[in-house]
């Protein structure tokens, strides 16, 4: 079989993809429990205001309702905010808590907790709870509250704040020919993840199993230990699949909270699954406004950058992701000014989706790009390599490694870029005319402390294991062929494990970290097994290989064999036969090279062209392809890589053109919280995308890997707005480019 | 939803009886649209009539050389059927303009009819809807009003009828067989669906308790001459924010009838007969098309975030009665618009 190894590397189909086509994999609304109970949260109607009586007569009364939980007669719950923010994702501010009080926040918060025997009884009651509120005019656009906007005073955890600025940028802007400064804006989009956020908790005599739909099964863990005072030998969580989440479920939702708070206070097994209405209620990427000021010199290299951002959060918590920072990392440009500012509005809090920060910033930082080429008459890919970054000026360091210039040439090259002619439309096709546009992409590479576990177990596979998630990324598969490889093993004789608080300690999925971070992990558990394993086959009565090392010998067929005679050899069923239960595993900890981070900067890169047609006369336009060509290091498998690139491209193309999360300005409510009227891409919307990954080697992990779940989404928009430009003289500067901003 | 019982009918005046004698009770066909507002809580039925055994599923010639369709024929089959992509390429085209795969797949003719409008409020039961309660007011009017009437629009509501399918029957002059309590009746489709005014709770003129059996369509005449052109906000599966039927009958070169209808625009697919037989012996132009949707849309008025569609419906016109004209329409599969 070793002539199918290296299994890392290839483009290896999914190992969990017959048990999610057959319905067998199970997700956290799909767990039985005896007796359990279900519940359904009561919509809040207003978006800002007080709960003033809830008559839940009514809804008492309704067949099968076991319990209706308010502010008023729920469980005691800590005081403080402290507790609440045992949440590896927390932001400053005091963390939304179901059911605290009768202070509404946002527009759908949910104002009581219905619980009965079965789902739809639990649904129908919950419409027949009458909440009286005292309503407050809400401000949920962005663009209203920019006079209060504010710099956080207090920063989130994780997230770099913008660098200090460098040069003088506003000096240089001022007495510059060649300039432009723009406002642009992305609305603001919801997740929609496929899976709704839901939790399932069996109550077994004070013992919670909780499947909880995160991208992490410590976070919700650690959060309702802390919240509950629970003992955490006491709670399990269980998420082996996720069907999608993008950041969403990075922290815990009020579906949880409030789903062990029933459990807890009925001691009862019971169930929450959010409405996709409600799934609206939490985390989007949010409404930004952001001022580009770029100026440069007949040369076309850039003189001074200045970006900023007024950035939407809630009242009560302080979001931030990394807008701005991009702009003063991605070309090399000696004056830089960058400014991160919040507003609030009467939302629910934003959260990370895919690539946050970069793909707003990066779209705003690319159109202006496209802007500058024009006023330079120069062809923006040449814009782009004149201004070419070697380090990255924010930190002063190099780059971990930097193939872009490489993936600028084979995606041009793909993308036939050269057929490019320079004017504004100058191309056409039948009645449509013709936009290319292209923009650069990146996110920085990232890496967290992961515990991974190896074994044999007693019928001879190998089982590798790590406390991550894999939310439909393929981390089961890549950790699968990296244990597979290491024992040259074929790969169906090996199982991966995610998603248990039993297994190694990981940290939340995201960031794109999990690949490098979990696939390290997993193969430092390998060696350490393969340590192990050696060291028993030492100690056997009469061992043949008394004298051997790890360095000496070969791990395959079942067998540790000498490498220089392998016919000397102990087998692992003699092994796992002395061994108790049968079984023999080792832990590993990988942790990311402090030293190497502080030499290096480790950022993903993409170059991404696009095609467009646009009907002038109609507004409509088609993506007719998109060549997206990506640097990030080793890929561990060609064809979940490819996806997670495809699934980004897509997402920017609904960015691009699609999606928008619309609020009724007077009512705070969200209009379109449903995927009829939500639009994301259609079938129909997506043409021809061709994912090329180019070459790159990287040190800062064994491995060579960089991730990339997210790099994918990052710059796709800004292409296509730029195609759109290119085809039709018009520049959109609020995304999403619908039909009526063509007209 | 609420808890409600269940009939499966056995024989339309089974069904007629058990909806018309009981004010709570609901026909349920294909489902797609009353089950989703029950999720909703919008629609809140004491007993659902389900009529998808009558047989009501035919397509059958007409003594005048038309056709009859059955009430429960699904959208795909009827879209599908060899008889009606020869003789009524518009009506095929139009359905495969509309909704996706699956939801034609169980959506029926007389559910399509009787769809209800995708207003944004009135899916909300946390906000007011004259539509759905009637006199609570509209809040559609000074919100966001992105897929809302145009034309025809009243003080109480301005909300759209939403299909794509009876954009066709509507330029088609279908006509639409009833069966009541007292008995059966036929409404031209121009009567059938209806304008707010002040009683927007109202879609149509059917009596509760009625039941639409078949819809029949005159003799086919526009040969190729025929377009549906849907302007969306994305290439499929949306919801026309302006869509155009169009059907010419040449006379030599000139025209010699028109009918054109629109959607998305409105309570009702829109048509103007006086518009339409002002097309008459005139020679297809842009310029005649121009002046013609200047007629058609005479009346427009914007609801501020829908102004552009007024601007996007007379474009669409025009492309749309130039398709007909050249006997090249839209063909729903490629999203290049022709
Ligand atoms: C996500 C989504 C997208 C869609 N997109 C489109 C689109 O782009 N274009 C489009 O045209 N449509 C679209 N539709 C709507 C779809 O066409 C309708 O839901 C469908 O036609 C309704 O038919 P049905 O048989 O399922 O009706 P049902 O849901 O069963 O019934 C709808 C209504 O009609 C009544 N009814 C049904 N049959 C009869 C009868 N014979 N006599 C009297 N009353 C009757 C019912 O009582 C109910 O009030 C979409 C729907 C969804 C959910
Ligand atoms: S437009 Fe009509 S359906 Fe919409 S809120 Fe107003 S009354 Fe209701």
């Amino acid at each position: 079989m070793s002539n199918v190894h290296p299994y890392v590397g290839r483009a290896q189909p999914r190992v969990d993809g017959p048990l999610k086509v057959s319905g067998l994999a199970r997700y956290s609304a799909e767990f039985a429990a005896d007796d359990l109970v279900y519940a359904a949260a009561v919509p809040s109607t207003i978006a800002k205001g007080r709960i003033v009586r809830i008559d839940a007569s009514a809804a008492q009364s309704a067949p099968g309702v076991v319990e209706i939980l308010t502010h008023e007669n729920r469980p005691n719950m800590p005081a403080e905010d402290e507790p609440y923010k045992a949440d590896m994702v927390a932001v400053p501010g005091g963390p939304f808590r179901p059911l605290r009080d009768d202070r509404i926040w946002f527009s759908g918060q949910p104002a009581a907790l219905v619980i009965a025997d079965t789902h739809e009884n639990a649904r129908h009651a919950a419409t027949l709870v009458k909440v009286e509120y005292e309503a407050l005019t809400p401000e949920v656009d962005v663009s209203n509250a920019r006079d209060r906007a504010y710099d956080p005073p207090e920063k989130r955890n994780g997230i770099p704040p913008p660098p200090p600025p460098r040069g003088d940028a506003e000096a240089t802007f001022k007495g510059s020919v060649i300039r432009l400064e723009e406002e642009y804006r992305v609305s603001a989009e919801h997740h929609n993840p496929m899976e709704l956020q839901a939790t399932t908790v069996e109550w077994d005599d004070g013992r919670l199993v909780i499947h909880n739909k995160t991208q992490g099964v410590n976070n919700p863990k650690n959060y309702v230990c802390s919240v509950f005072g629970l003992d955490p030998e006491a709670v399990q969580v269980s998420t082996p699949f996720v069907g999608g989440a993008f950041g969403m479920a990075l922290r815990p939702h009020y579906d949880l909270t409030l789903a062990v708070m029933a459990a807890l206070k009925l001691k009862r097994s019971v169930r929450l699954v959010l409405t996709r209405g409600q799934m609206y209620t939490m985390g989007w990427r949010p409404d930004t406004l952001q001022t580009v000021a770029l100026s440069a010199g007949e040369d076309g290299r850039l003189t001074s950058v200045r970006h900023e951002v007024i950035q939407a959060t809630s009242q009560f918590e302080d979001y931030q992701e990394p807008t701005v920072n991009w702009s003063g990392l991605v070309y090399d440009c000696p004056n830089v000014t960058l400014g991160h500012k919040l507003a609030k509005v009467d939302t629910s809090t934003p959260s990370d989706m895919r690539a946050p920060g970069a793909t707003l910033g990066m779209f705003a930082l690319e159109t202006a790009m496209d802007e500058l080429s024009y006023k330079l008459k120069l062809d923006p890919l040449e814009l782009r390599l004149k201004n070419y970054a070697e380090a990255d000026q924010n930190d002063g360091k190099p780059f971990s490694s930097k193939e872009l210039k490489a993936a600028y040439e084979t995606g041009a090259e793909r993308f036939r870029w050269s057929k490019r002619s320079p004017e504004p439309r100058s191309m056409k096709e039948g009645r449509e005319l013709v936009g290319y546009g292209m923009a650069t992409g990146c996110w920085e590479a990232m890496m967290q402390p992961h515990g991974a576990s190896a074994a044999l177990t007693a019928d001879g596979r190998l089982e590798v294991a790590c406390g991550t998630a894999d939310i439909g990324t393929g981390t089961y598969t890549i950790l699968t062929q990296i244990g597979a490889d290491a024992f040259s093993m074929p790969i169906e004789e090996v199982t991966a494990l995610v998603g248990d608080t039993r297994l190694p300690m990981a940290p939340v999925e995201g960031g794109s970290w999990a690949a490098a971070s979990a696939g390290n992990a997993v193969r430092l558990a390998c060696a350490a097994l393969k340590e192990e394993l050696v060291k028993r086959a030492r100690g056997l009565d009469d061992s043949p290989l008394a004298n051997a090392s790890v360095d000496h010998v070969v791990f395959r067929d079942g067998r540790i064999a000498l490498a220089s005679d392998e016919n000397v050899a102990v087998s692992y069923a003699k092994l796992l036969g002395a061994a108790e239960g049968g079984r023999i595993e080792a832990m590993a900890k990988f942790a990311p090279d402090k030293e190497f981070a502080e030499k290096f900067s480790s950022y993903t890169h993409s170059a991404v062209f696009a095609e467009v047609r646009v009907d002038e006369e109609l507004g409509v336009v088609r993506v007719e392809r998109i060549v997206s060509a990506i640097a990030a290091g080793k890929i561990l498998n060609l064809a979940t890589a490819r996806s997670q690139i495809l699934g980004g491209v897509v997402m920017g193309i609904g960015m691009a053109l699609h999606e928008e999360t619309k609020w009724d300005k007077r009512l705070g409510r969200i209009v379109n919280a449903n995927l009829g009227e939500y639009h994301v891409p259609a079938h129909a919307d997506v043409k021809n995308i061709d994912v090329i990954f180019v070459d790159e080697e990287d040190d800062a992990n064994p491995l060579g890997v960089k991730g990339l779940g997210e790099i994918g989404i990052v710059g796709a928009a800004a292409a296509i707005g730029n195609a759109v430009f290119h085809a039709t003289g018009r520049r959109v500067r609020h995304l999403p480019i619908t039909i009526d901003k063509l007209l | 939803m609420n808890r409600f019982s269940y009939l499966r009918a056995s024989s339309v005046s089974e069904a007629v009886e058990a909806v018309a004698g009981d004010p709570a009770a609901r026909f349920i066909a294909g489902g797609t649209n009353l089950v989703d507002l029950m999720k909703y809580d919008v629609e809140r039925p004491g007993r659902l009539v389900d009529i998808t055994r009558l047989p009501l599923n035919g397509i059958e010639k007409t003594p005048g050389g038309g056709v009859k369709i059955g009430a429960l024929v699904p959208n795909s089959d009827l879209a599908y059927d060899d008889r009606i992509r020869r003789d009524y390429p518009l009506l095929s085209s139009a359905i495969l303009a509309g909704a996706s795969a699956q939801l034609r797949n169980a959506a029926t003719t007389g559910g399509n009819l009787l769809q209800r409008t995708r207003c944004y409020y009135f899916y909300d039961v946390g906000t007011p809807c004259n539509k759905r309660e009637p006199g609570s007011g509209c809040s559609a009017i000074g919100g966001e009003t992105r897929i809302h009437a145009i034309l025809g629009a009243s003080d109480s509501c301005i909300a759209t009828h939403p299909s794509d399918m009876c954009v066709a029957l509507s330029a088609l002059e279908a006509v639409v067989h009833v069966q009541g309590p007292r008995g059966d009746r036929t409404i031209p489709f121009a009567d059938f669906h209806r304008l707010p005014g002040d009683q927007p709770e109202k879609d149509n003129t059917l009596e509760h308790g009625e039941m639409v059996t078949a819809v029949e369509l005159p003799a086919p005449r526009f040969g190729r001459h025929h377009t549906y052109l849907k302007l969306r906000d994305r290439l499929s599966y949306a919801f026309a924010l302006v869509s155009v039927a169009a059907a010419i009958e040449l006379d030599g070169d000139n025209i010699g009838k028109a009918r054109v209808a629109l959607g998305g625009v409105a309570h009702k697919p829109w048509r103007d007969a006086d518009a339409e037989a002002s097309l008459k012996g005139v020679l297809p132009s842009s310029s005649a098309f121009a002046d013609f949707a200047d007629r058609l849309l005479s009346g427009a008025r914007g609801q501020g975030e829908n102004d552009f569609k007024i601007e996007l419906a007379r474009r669409a016109i025009v492309r749309a009665l130039g398709q007909a004209a050249s006997g090249t329409p839209q063909v729903q599969s490629v999203k290049q618009v022709n």
